[in-house]
């Protein structure tokens, strides 16, 4: 469905972005979720401990407050590296409007090709097998286009970007089905 | 029998040989006008609401005829696809005649036969020669009584060529079953998809492989002398616009901008070609100069304009547009004509493939969920759903406008089904393995 699989992704989102330091990449298969959920409760015990420490002044850990404000700095670099693992961006049926749930993500993405600019990207479009092939191509680029407008608007070059369609010729479900197809309408954001 | 045109058969022959070296031996048709006899013409003018019954008589065989279907099982083939005939078995027909002084009219129309074929093939060296005549059983005419030779190799070439003649001396209307499909499989091979360009006979048979690719092969289309087939591959990564001459294999890209090179179609004249091209912005049809790679832009719209054809007259453009809010079918009647909408009836309309005649135009059409095949009168606007399954696309028409190949889904599988042109008897080709898409039936080829 495509309304799970959009939960799914910001169940994702939410759980990653609250995570300080857990990076995984890879496939994000259930197993991963649920082996991230098991790093953030880690996660959020180390830091509570840091914060105890700042109010009250003392620091047994022996910590500076420039290695706390540098912990902080990885601890959200690394939940924005956490977003950036979300990498497939999912459409309604002939649309390319990107989703609210993903905005955060797609921010995310935008602001570490801001900062590297030396990082190329390629932004994939395709469409589910429903309707004709021709239509689904442009359909798969105005989508590919849409995610990278909105990539542009946060700050990424043009040159880092390459944008291609597929429209229904490469599906990540193979079948029909509203499930298949819902998995199908998609952007995938490949770094080079 | 008005039907056969002694002084056109000789230059059909040369423009064969010349077109196809790649049947080799090739076909020598050698035709005889037997003397016929009055006017015929039972001319189907619309629609196939019962099929008419045909007797194709087993072809009396003598010589070392090559294995496999006969001549007259293929003709039998090629009748019942069309959709139009309904083909006797021959274990029903009480006398097998070979040649028409043996015919017992009273024992075909026992059995319901409106026509019958009977005939003879033997093999000299290495020609085949095949003798027919076809009879109206009502009247006890003969309507066709020729002679056909061709290299033993090619026995599938010399029964769609009378295949053809049958046709036609039946309808009126040229046969279409010596023209061929492009069409493009895709099978998983180590995991990975395999496609490949393939061209047959329309009854499937002698598929060839054309080109072979990791990548998708995309929208196959015919030059109007059928020796050249346009197609969208991404074999390098992104979409590009390829030319192949069938008979020497030579490829020529032409078209790999930035963005979409998608849709090709060729110009009656075959020198230029319809395109769509995204370099500019978004998905635009431009008309592009073969020889000097020249474009010009025919649509300029923030929607996307796609899936372009020319009009019979050569001059008038049908596309595929979402300026209206979803995929619709506009015409323009001219390159610098403004575009009208043709179809309203519902979301989602695309792909149109007018026929040659000007009367129809064919696309896809999506109602209550699922995806048909439709079609258009362009006089009355009258539209009509002519398919029944449901996930239907890439619909072409055969050049004599009487049949329509379209891709759909079978059990999970892309299967292609050939149905006659308003709708009537469907048919589905035999299945290779994988998915078989994007047919596209050649021009007559002469």
């Amino acid at each position: 469905m495509n309304i799970s699989v959009q939960k799914k992704a910001i169940v994702m989102a939410m759980s990653l972005g609250l995570l300080a330091g857990c990076s995984t990449t890879g496939e994000t298969t259930d197993e991963d979720m649920q082996g991230t959920e098991v790093a953030v409760g880690d996660q959020q015990d180390t830091s509570t401990v840091y914060g105890g420490d700042d109010q009250g002044g003392v620091s047994s850990s022996g910590l500076t407050d420039a290695e706390r404000e540098q912990a902080r700095k990885a601890a959200e670099q690394a939940a924005e590296a956490a977003k950036r693992d979300i990498t497939v961006f999912y459409f309604d049926f002939d649309t390319s409007e990107i989703q609210p749930e993903i905005r955060d993500v797609l921010v995310a993405h935008g602001q570490f090709l801001a900062a590297n600019p030396g990082q190329a990207v390629r932004l994939e479009g395709h469409a589910d097998e429903r309707g004709t092939k021709e239509y689904n191509l442009a359909l798969g680029e105005r989508r590919a286009k849409a995610v990278e407008r909105f990539l542009i608007v946060n700050g990424v070059s043009r040159s880092q970007i390459e944008t291609v369609s597929y429209g229904e010729e490469k599906p990540a479900v193979m079948g029909s089905g509203s499930s298949t197809w819902a998995k199908n309408r998609r952007v995938e954001l490949i770094y080079k | 029998m008005a039907r056969i045109d002694l002084s056109r058969t000789p230059s059909r022959l040369a423009g064969w040989v010349h077109r196809w070296p790649s049947l080799s031996a090739l076909l020598a048709l050698l035709l005889f006008a037997v003397p016929g006899h009055a006017e015929l013409l039972i001319r189907i003018t619309e629609g196939v609401e019962s099929a008419i019954p045909v007797a194709v008589v087993p072809f009396k065989e003598s010589g070392d005829l090559p294995a496999g279907d006969g001549v007259s099982d293929i003709v039998r083939s090629d009748l019942t696809m069309s959709g139009e005939f309904s083909t006797l078995s021959p274990e029903k027909m009480l006398s097998l005649p070979s040649r028409g002084d043996d015919v017992f009219y009273r024992d075909w129309k026992l059995l319901g036969q409106r026509y019958l074929l009977v005939g003879e093939v033997s093999r000299q060296g290495d020609q085949l020669n095949a003798r027919f005549e076809l009879f109206d059983v009502n009247t006890e005419e003969r309507l066709l009584g020729e002679t056909a030779n061709s290299a033993v190799g090619s026995l599938r070439t010399l029964a769609h060529h009378i295949s053809d003649k049958v046709y036609e001396a039946i309808t009126g209307v040229p046969g279409a079953f010596s023209t061929r499909l492009a069409y493009v499989t895709r099978q998983a091979q180590g995991g990975r998809p395999l496609y490949k360009l393939q061209v047959s006979d329309v009854d499937g048979k002698r598929a060839s492989i054309r080109l072979e690719s990791r990548e998708p092969i995309l929208s196959p289309a015919w030059s109007p002398d059928g020796r050249r087939l346009a197609y969208v591959s991404f074999e390098t990564g992104n979409p590009a616009i390829y030319i192949h001459e069938l008979a020497s294999g030579r490829r020529t890209r032409i078209a790999s901008f930035p963005g979409l090179n998608s849709a090709p179609a060729w110009s009656p004249d075959g020198r230029s070609l319809l395109v769509t091209l995204s370099k500019d912005g978004n998905a635009e049809i431009y008309r592009m100069d073969i020889a000097s790679r020249a474009l010009t832009r025919l649509t300029n719209h923030w929607a996307i304009d796609t899936e372009a054809m020319f009009g019979a007259d050569g001059e008038s453009l049908y596309f595929t547009s979402d300026r209206s809010g979803g995929p619709q079918i506009y015409v323009k009647d001219d390159f610098d004509a403004e575009p009208r909408r043709l179809t309203f009836g519902s979301r989602y309309n695309a792909r149109p493939r007018p026929s040659g005649d000007g009367k129809y135009v064919y696309y896809v059409h999506q109602r209550e969920g699922a995806f048909h095949i439709a079609r258009t009168n362009l006089e009355t606007r009258e539209e009509t759903v002519l398919t029944r399954t449901l996930l239907d696309e890439s619909p072409s028409v055969s050049p004599n406008g009487r049949m329509l190949i379209y891709a759909t889904k079978q059990d999970g599988q892309s299967v292609l089904t050939v149905i006659t042109s308003d709708g009537g008897a469907s048919y589905t080709l035999p299945a290779s393995e994988g998915d078989v898409r994007e047919p596209a039936w050649s021009p007559i080829i002469r």
